[in-house]
C-alpha cells in the first residue's frame, strides 16, 4: 500500500482530533491488513530494521505496552521497555532530561503513556523520535480510538451511521475523548452517557448527544463502548459508591436489553466485574468483543508504526 | 515616597516639544515640563531657566509614570526567577515608577521586618517606588488576620494575600472589618478555591477537548459576590484583582452603583488574550486566573470603557524556564507583564476602545487615588516621575529578549504598537 501524502501530518500521532477522514481510513485499511497479516502467523521483520522503539511509560500499562511491544517486534524494529516510576516524575523536569537522554539514545519511534494531559505533545517539540501518544493524561489515547474503530467495522461492516454509546466515567477518560473524536469524523451517532458529575463541560459541543440515563442512552444503539470507572476518582466524591453506580450505570443483561439486539460490547480494559459491567456480558462471546479489540491492538500499532517509519525514510 | 529625597542639588531638566497628558486633569496638548529637585516645578508654556538640560521630546507622548498596583517579585525567596533590582529594571523599560508588590514571597510579607527588607530592596534600586503589600492572614494561609497596624507602620500599602484566595468567609470579615481602623483595603484573589482546586484552565469546550481540570467561570463571580456581601456588612473596602469574567463584572458594577466601598482591577492577558491562547498546551499562556473565552474577554474590555474598572495593573508573575517546561495542569501560572503594559494597554486605545487619556487614567491617576499616593499625574509638587513614548512606533515581544530576568510572557510573538522611550523616577532618568 502507498500514499501519496503524509497521512500522519507532523510525524508523530499525538491525538485523533485533527486527524482528517481520509487519513483515519488509510490507517484502518493498511491496520485490517496487519490483522489479516496475523492471523495467518506470517511476519515482515524487515520493514522496521535497524529502527528503535522505546516504550516509555510513565504510568503502569500492561495491555498498551504489550501490545507497541509486540507489533514493534512484529515488524523487525529493536523494542526497548522504559518504566519510569511515578516517584521519580513528580518533579516533571524529568520530562525534558528524559528527552535529552533519549535523543543521544538515536530513538527512532517514541511511544509515550504520561499522566499529565499534553505531556507527549511536550516531549514531540524536544526529541527527534516520530512520538506516539500511549495515553495522555485525561486528553486522548489515539490508537485505542483505531482498535476500537476497527473492531466496529470488522463486526458491524461501516462506521457510517451506526449509534455509539459510550457509557461511564467519561469525565476523566481519554479513550473516550479519542472515540468522539474519530467516529464524529467518521459520520457515526456518539452518544455518551453516564452522571452528570463523570461527563465532562460543554461535552454536547464536541457533536455528542449526551444522557444521563442508560434505557435512554442505549436506546437503539449498535455499540456499548463500556469506560473504566477509576476507583480512585471515587474519593472526589463525583460518584457516592460502587454499588450505586453499578446500579444506574453499570452494564448487565436488563440494560443491554434496550440497545439493539445485534448491539456489540466494547471495552478498553483493564475491567471493573461488577462495577461498571456485569461478568456475564463481559463474558458473553455473542456480544462481547473485548477480546478482538485486544486482537485489533496490535495490528493497528503495527499500521502506525509502519506510516511513521515511511515519514522517517522520507525524511532521511 | 518612600524613597531616599532626590539630590536637590542635581540640575534641573526642561523636557520641551512634547505632547503632555495628564489624566488627572484631563490636559492633552503640547507643552514642556521642568523637573527639580526630583518633582515637577512647572507643567505647561514652561521656558527653560538659567542652568537647566534640555531635552527635545520631538513630539513625543510625555505621561506620569505608571503605577502598577499588582506585582510578584521573586526576592526574598526566589531570586532564580527574578530579584527586585530585575524587576525594576523591567519596571523602568516598562515605563512604571510604582510598583505595588504581592505579599507571597518566601517568607511571607506577614513581619515588619520582612516588609521592611522589601521596602529596602526596592529604595537600592533608584528605579522605583516599591511598595509592598502585608499579608491579609498570617503565613498567607487564610485563617488569621495578621498584623495590620506595625505592617502599616512599617509600609505596607494595603493588605492581601497576593495569589491565594481568602476562602473562609468570617476571616474576610474580619479582615475587612478590621483594615478600615488603619484606613486601609483588602485585596482579594476572586476564585472560589475548593471549585478552582486542582484547575489548569477555564472549564469549557477547550479544557474538556484538552483534557485539562477546569475551573468553571463562576468561581470568580461566587467569590466576588460574597465579598460584596461583606463589605456592605461590614462597611469595609474590598478590591478584586484582575477581574476577567463578564458575571464578576456585572456584581462590581452593581455594587459600585449602590455606594458600597468596592473597586477593582484587571491586567493586560484579560482583555488582550482568550484562552485559545493556550491551545497546544501552551504553558506561557497558563495563567491565574486562567484565560478565558472570547466573550468575557469583551466584557472586560467594555467594563475599562465604562468605568468599572478602576485600575490596568500588570499582574507581572516571574516564572523561570523550569517552572513552565512542565505538562501544562504541572506548569506554573502566571506571566510577565512589566515590559508590556502600557503597549498591550495601547492595542485598546489604537482599536478604538478606550480614549487615550482613559487607557492613561487606568494606568497612573485611578491607581494612584486609589492607593493614596501623590505620584501619577502631572502637576506642580508632585514627584517628577515620567514615561516618554512613541504611541505609534511598533515592536514586537520576544520572550528571551525581554528586560529583566524573567522572561515568561503570555505576549510571546505579539506586535506593540506604543514604545517607551524614557522613564523618569524622582527627576533621575531610569529608562532610554
Amino acid at each position: 500500500m502507498s500514499f501519496s501524502y503524509p497521512i500522519l501530518p507532523g510525524g508523530h500521532l499525538l491525538a485523533i482530533e485533527g486527524l482528517e477522514p481520509p487519513h483515519i481510513s488509510a490507517l484502518l485499511e493498511l491496520a485490517e491488513s496487519y490483522a489479516l497479516l496475523n492471523r495467518s502467523g506470517k511476519t515482515q521483520r524487515d520493514l522496521l530494521k535497524g529502527r528503535t522503539l522505546i516504550n516509555l511509560f510513565f504510568e503502569d500499562s500492561t495491555r498498551t505496552r504489550t501490545s507497541f511491544e509486540l507489533a514493534g517486534k512484529r515488524l523487525g524494529a529493536d523494542v526497548i521497555n522504559m518504566s519510569v516510576s511515578q516517584s521519580s516524575v513528580n518533579k516533571g523536569e524529568t520530562l525534558i532530561d528524559t528527552a535529552s537522554t533519549l535523543n543521544a539514545m538515536h530513538c527512532d519511534l517514541l511511544v509515550v503513556r504520561h499522566a499529565q494531559s499534553g505531556a507527549p505533545a511536550l516531549l514531540s517539540q524536544k526529541v527527534s523520535a516520530c512520538v506516539i501518544n500511549a495515553g495522555d493524561g485525561t486528553h486522548e489515547h489515539p490508537t485505542q480510538a483505531l482498535l476500537d474503530a476497527l473492531t466496529i467495522r470488522r463486526r458491524k461492516g461501516r462506521l457510517e451511521g451506526l449509534t455509539v454509546a459510550i457509557c461511564g466515567d467519561v469525565l476523566h477518560s481519554r479513550v473516550a475523548r479519542s472515540n468522539i473524536h474519530l467516529l464524529s469524523a467518521m459520520n457515526a451517532r456518539v452518544r455518551i452517557v453516564g452522571p452528570p458529575t463523570l461527563i465532562p463541560a460543554e461535552a454536547a459541543r464536541m457533536g455528542v448527544e449526551v444522557h444521563h440515563d442508560m434505557r435512554n442512552g442505549l436506546a437503539g444503539a449498535d455499540v456499548v463502548m463500556m469506560l473504566r470507572l477509576q476507583k480512585e476518582r471515587m474519593v472526589g466524591g463525583l460518584v457516592p459508591s460502587s454499588r450505586e453506580f453499578f446500579r444506574f450505570y453499570g452494564l448487565d443483561a436488563e440494560k443491554l436489553a434496550w440497545a439493539k439486539p445485534d448491539a456489540i460490547v466494547m471495552h478498553p480494559g483493564p475491567m471493573n466485574r461488577g462495577i461498571e459491567i456485569d461478568s456475564a456480558i463481559a463474558d458473553d462471546p455473542e456480544r462481547s468483543v473485548i477480546g478482538e479489540q485486544v486482537e485489533m491492538g496490535v495490528a493497528v500499532r503495527m499500521a502506525v508504526l509502519d506510516v511513521l517509519a515511511r515519514e522517517l525514510r522520507r525524511n532521511a | 515616597m518612600h524613597n531616599a529625597p532626590a539630590d536637590r542639588r542635581a540640575q534641573p531638566l526642561l523636557i520641551q516639544n512634547a505632547r503632555l497628558l495628564d489624566p488627572a486633569s484631563g490636559l492633552d496638548a503640547p507643552g514642556a515640563i521642568l523637573l527639580r529637585g526630583g518633582l515637577i516645578e512647572a507643567v505647561g508654556a514652561v521656558t527653560a531657566p538659567e542652568g537647566a538640560a534640555v531635552l527635545d521630546a520631538e513630539g513625543a507622548c510625555l505621561a506620569p509614570g505608571l503605577v502598577d498596583m499588582r506585582a510578584s517579585t521573586g526576592e526574598p525567596g526566589h531570586e532564580h526567577r527574578e530579584t527586585i533590582a530585575s524587576l525594576a529594571l523591567a519596571a523602568s523599560a516598562g515605563g512604571i515608577t510604582t510598583v505595588c508588590a504581592l505579599p507571597n514571597t518566601t517568607p511571607v510579607l506577614d513581619d515588619p521586618a520582612v516588609l521592611q527588607f522589601v521596602l529596602r530592596r526596592g529604595e537600592a534600586t533608584g528605579r522605583i517606588d516599591l511598595l509592598p503589600y502585608g499579608a491579609a492572614t498570617k503565613h498567607c494561609e487564610g485563617r488569621e488576620i495578621a498584623e495590620y497596624g506595625l505592617l502599616k507602620e512599617a509600609g505596607a500599602i494595603a493588605f492581601s494575600d497576593g495569589t491565594k484566595a481568602i476562602g473562609n468567609a468570617r476571616t474576610m470579615r474580619l479582615a475587612l472589618s478590621y483594615a478600615k481602623a488603619f484606613g486601609s483595603f483588602v485585596v482579594q484573589h476572586p476564585e472560589e478555591p475548593a471549585l478552582a482546586q486542582g484547575g489548569a484552565a477555564t472549564e469549557g469546550e477547550l479544557a474538556t477537548r484538552l483534557g485539562l481540570p477546569g475551573i468553571p467561570r463562576a468561581a470568580e463571580a461566587m467569590l466576588v459576590r460574597r465579598d460584596i456581601a461583606l463589605a456592605r456588612l461590614t462597611g469595609g473596602h474590598v478590591h478584586f484583582a484582575h477581574v476577567s469574567t463578564a458575571e464578576a463584572l456585572a456584581e462590581i458594577r452593581a455594587a459600585k452603583a449602590e455606594g458600597l466601598r468596592v473597586t477593582c482591577d484587571t491586567a493586560p492577558p484579560y482583555f488582550d488574550l482568550n484562552e485559545t491562547a493556550i491551545g497546544d498546551y501552551r504553558s506561557y499562556a497558563k495563567l491565574s486566573p486562567p484565560l478565558r473565552p472570547e466573550a468575557d474577554r469583551q466584557a472586560v474590555v467594555a467594563a475599562l470603557a465604562d468605568g468599572t474598572i478602576d485600575a490596568i495593573a500588570s499582574d507581572h508573575q516571574p516564572h523561570d524556564a523550569d517552572d513552565k517546561r512542565l505538562p501544562f495542569a504541572q506548569a506554573e501560572a502566571g506571566g510577565t507583564g512589566l515590559a508590556t503594559l502600557l503597549g498591550v494597554t495601547l492595542a485598546r486605545v489604537h482599536g478604538g476602545d478606550l480614549s487615550l487619556l482613559a487607557a492613561l487614567a487606568l494606568l497612573t491617576s485611578r491607581p494612584a487615588a486609589l492607593l493614596g499616593l501623590p505620584s501619577g499625574r502631572l502637576a506642580p509638587g508632585a514627584p517628577a516621575n515620567l514615561v516618554l513614548f512613541h504611541l505609534e512606533r511598533g515592536w514586537q515581544v520576544k520572550a528571551g529578549a525581554l528586560p529583566g530576568k524573567a522572561q515568561n510572557s503570555p505576549f510571546d510573538g505579539r506586535a506593540l504598537e506604543g514604545k517607551v522611550l524614557g522613564t523618569w523616577k524622582a527627576g533621575r532618568r531610569v529608562f532610554g
